[in-house]
């Protein structure tokens, strides 16, 4: 006999986006159930590269990514502990005339976005970071992006929704969720949760949890491949991508580099995943070319885990297209980490008001019901 | 190399990762080079068992594929990765044994993170591979039949052994004088250890109740509490301590295999069946590294796991030799019983441990940090305090942290041992240098390959 539960808005998925919706329905007054079928925050949300970065997003992501950005100024206070929040800047590097050509490019139109990007010829950005490798021929600087620590944001949200009445629920993996006409019905092994509205916020599941309402997404599984070195003297001042992707890189306060680049491997049915050791090692060699100095440095660990990728690179964020008062966030697509806060606000807004401040039409989840439609995401790189 | 030895016997040529420059493991460790000194000076009782298993590679010659100096980092699927000389190389295999061994057992106290601290088996390493002493004044502490074995080792040498002290009780041993009766070699030369330490004026102190080491920049007193309560004061320049043995078993973590609690050792192990075999096919498991047997049971394991190996190939195993190395095992499974009841895990030195006190010495991480993340931010499992608060998250990725760190989490929840899990293992076991990857990548097989081609060719 399971135990049953109601409330005004049932969340799949305990990642940041669905922890930081159930704070904000909290604070919205609305009555919250959380499922996570493991524990909050260590899915995605806790495994990426900690990347809190604007530039080189989708144009299409900026105005989100402009409106979480000062959400992270404030989080340590929201959260009550560190999350580790620097404004380090984060350079994306050029290492050719083209991709130069590129970042102008995309300066122009971040600044319509109010983003204002500065571009750094070889001999500035050799001045300032005089620890970059030879082949770096210039870059483009956000000064307001930084790195913050991953591990700790997701399950300081899952705390805060505690703290504020939710009921977060862990090793609780939702098995069926249905609409019930007035509403939803939504189980897992032990519970049987009865809302109004529903959330999905499953990460790389949250495709299953669309299908359960007839709609069929072409999620697929990103697996981010990383790695940390031991503790060094501090010397990676900015975080730092690259044109084109392959290599990511930023130093911690601990001393510690953490690089990434390229995918490892995934099964998202067994939920299970594990670095590559070829993806591994020419994110090392692409990490030594941009900065030599970390030569001497042994790499002590290696991770990876299973975020939600969608075809076109950015995330399905709205209501549902089949099913009222159902609202999706899933599928960011191996850059979600800067967003979440926002995301949580927004469905929070869509729940509470029906509709958001944002521009939310570019994440519509039937956009890919004609294939034709989607366009090339317009990003400089992938990166989280 | 019992395993190595019995597959070359078959018709096999098994290759053999060695992560250290010569055979012989810990307990047979040799000398990086001849250095002109006699086993027996080396490995006392042992040296006839020292160097037979030394002689198994000559013997063997170029039956056995011997490579030493080579750290096997990583283990995904059939391939295992592979820090060598000359860089990064890789390395299928369609049928593995694991005989990756086991290493002190670590527990935080009071100066433990000060220069002169060792533990006890790097003491004994120090002394039999490169014949030195970690210090002039010495003084030891354990709680495992290592403490009188290195007590004796160092006394031998020479070295003025100051104190030796056992955190576990005396009335333990003599309860259990019956089960380590089932290897009277071993009970005996126990009783010839403890005859020969109390000659060199050492006499084993049991049931210790507390330690810690003062010093300024280094150890100089070690201050103790014995079994009726009574502080003393021993002044010393180094001290070796640790509290038994842990399996070294990430690489069969990362194999996949299956873990169980064991409870009277308190610690995880791989899942091993009584012939050798792991929970995944073609994997097994020899040696301390899937349960703490000592040197003759990784001997007696070691050979009945490449039997177990044979007949999952189809080939005709010795039905007598099974049946002999099954016997032998099961007589020493009950003295390892009573061994391990013998030395009951000392618990109460944690409980001890104060909020200030270092548990994660990489990364600097505290009893309090760890107990707040238990209190105030939902730690009750290992992984998740490790993420919360870096505890075992440094160079050493928790193989020295990771016991204590889980038995003060357990502590601070309330929960048992079992409950808070274990520390996930993540390649690289060990430290590997980002250089390694401008070297390039090297597949072994396919370099044999080529050779035996242009050898036909």
């Amino acid at each position: 006999m399971s135990e049953r539960l109601q409330v005004d808005v049932t969340i799949i998925g305990g990642g940041i986006a669905g922890c930081a919706a159930a704070v904000a329905l909290r604070g919205a007054g609305l009555t919250v159930a959380l499922l996570d079928k493991g524990l909050c925050g260590a899915g995605a949300s806790g495994v990426n590269f900690g990347g809190v970065r604007q530039q080189g997003r989708d144009l299409a992501e900026l105005p989100l990514a402009r409106r979480a950005r000062p959400l992270w100024d404030r989080l340590n206070e929201r959260l009550g502990e560190d999350v580790e929040f620097h404004a380090s800047g984060h350079l994306k590097i050029a290492r050719a005339e083209a991709e130069m050509a590129e970042l102008e490019r995309h300066a122009k139109a971040a600044a319509d976005h109010g983003l204002r990007l500065q571009l750094l010829g070889a001999n500035e950005v050799r001045s300032e970071l005089p620890w970059l490798g030879a082949e770096v021929v210039g870059g483009s600087l956000c000064a307001e992006d930084g790195h913050a620590n991953p591990r700790v944001v997701g399950p300081a949200f899952a705390r805060l929704a505690r703290r504020l009445g939710a009921d977060v629920r862990e090793h609780a993996a939702a098995t069926s969720a249905a609409s019930t006409g007035s509403g939803f019905e939504t189980r897992s092994e032990r519970l049987a949760i009865k809302s109004r509205f529903l959330v999905n916020c499953a990460g790389v599941g949250a495709g299953k949890v669309a299908a359960w309402f007839g709609e069929d997404v072409p999620l697929t599984p990103q697996v981010p491949n990383m790695l940390v070195t031991e503790p060094l003297p501090f010397f990676i001042t900015r975080s730092i991508g690259v044109c084109g992707g392959g290599v990511y890189l930023r130093q911690i306060a601990r001393g510690n580099a953490i690089l990434g680049g390229g995918a490892g491997w995934g099964d998202a049915t067994s939920d299970r995943s594990r670095p590559l050791t070829a993806v591994s090692l020419a994110a090392m060699t692409k990490a030594l070319a941009i900065v030599p100095a970390l030569a001497g440095a042994h790499v002590i660990r290696t991770w990876t885990g299973i975020d939600g990728q969608m075809p076109d690179h950015i995330p399905v964020i709205g209501f549902s297209a089949t099913t009222p008062n159902l609202v999706h966030a899933f599928g960011f697509s191996g850059h979600g980490f800067q967003l979440g806060p926002v995301v949580g606000e927004i469905i929070a807004e869509l729940i509470t008001q029906g509709r958001s401040t944002s521009p939310l039409a570019p994440f519509a989840i039937d956009r890919f019901a004609n294939p034709a439609s989607i366009e090339p995401a317009s990003a400089v790189g992938s990166e989280q | 190399m019992r395993a190595a030895e019995a597959l070359a016997r078959a018709g096999l040529k098994p290759i053999v990762l060695d992560e250290a420059e010569r055979p012989g493991g810990q307990v047979y460790r040799q000398p990086p080079v001849a250095v002109g000194r006699f086993s027996s000076a080396i490995y006392g009782f042992e040296a006839h068992k020292a160097d037979a298993i030394h002689r198994v590679l000559a013997d063997c010659r170029d039956r056995v594929d011997y490579r030493p100096g080579t750290l096997v980092w990583n283990l995904f699927g059939d391939r295992l990765d592979l820090l060598t000389r000359d860089g990064h190389a890789e390395q299928r295999f369609d049928r593995l044994i694991l005989a990756t061994g086991a290493m002190d057992r670590s527990l935080p106290f009071p100066g433990w993170t000060l220069p002169g601290v060792f533990t006890l088996g790097g003491a004994q390493i120090a002394l039999k591979a490169q014949g030195v002493s970690i210090g002039r004044r010495v003084a030891f502490v354990g709680a495992g039949p290592l403490l009188p074995l290195v007590t004796h080792q160092y006394a031998k040498a020479g070295v003025d052994v100051v104190a030796a002290l056992d955190a576990t009780p005396f009335g333990a041993k003599v309860a259990q004088a019956r089960g380590l009766l089932a290897s009277p070699a071993t009970f005996a030369k126990g009783l010839w250890y403890t005859a020969r330490n109390r000659l060199h004026g050492v006499d084993v102190k049991h049931g210790i109740q507390s330690l810690r080491v003062e010093g300024d920049t280094h150890v100089e007193t070690l201050v103790w509490r014995d079994a009726a309560g009574a502080e003393h004061h021993v002044a010393c320049d180094a001290v070796g301590a640790s509290f038994g043995l842990r399996a070294e078993a990430q690489l069969a973590d990362l194999a996949g295999c299956r873990f169980a609690f064991a409870p009277d050792s308190r610690q995880w192990f791989p899942e091993r069946s009584a012939e050798g075999r792991s929970s995944v096919a073609g994997v097994y498991l020899a040696g301390d590294g899937a349960r703490i047997g000592g040197a003759d049971v990784a001997e007696l394991q070691g050979a009945r796991t490449a039997l177990a190996v044979l007949e999952d190939l189809g080939r005709a195993v010795d039905r007598r030799e099974v049946a002999r190395l099954d016997r032998a095992l099961a007589q020493q499974a009950r003295f390892r019983q009573a061994l391990d009841a013998a030395y009951p895990f000392p618990r109460h030195l944690l409980d001890a441990i104060g909020d200030g006190e270092i548990v994660c010495r990489c990364e600097g991480i505290t009893a309090g940090t760890l107990r707040q993340a238990a209190r105030d931010k939902e730690a009750r499992e290992v992984n998740r305090a490790k993420a919360l608060t870096r505890i075992g998250m440094g160079r050493c990725q928790g193989r020295v942290c990771g016991e204590a760190a889980a038995e003060l989490l357990a502590h601070a929840c309330g929960s048992e041992l079992q409950d808070v899990g274990r520390l996930r293992g993540q390649p690289p076991v060990k430290p590997i240098p980002i250089a390694v990857a401008r070297l390039g990548v090297r597949s072994l097989e396919n370099a044999a390959g080529a050779l035996a081609e242009s050898a036909a060719r």
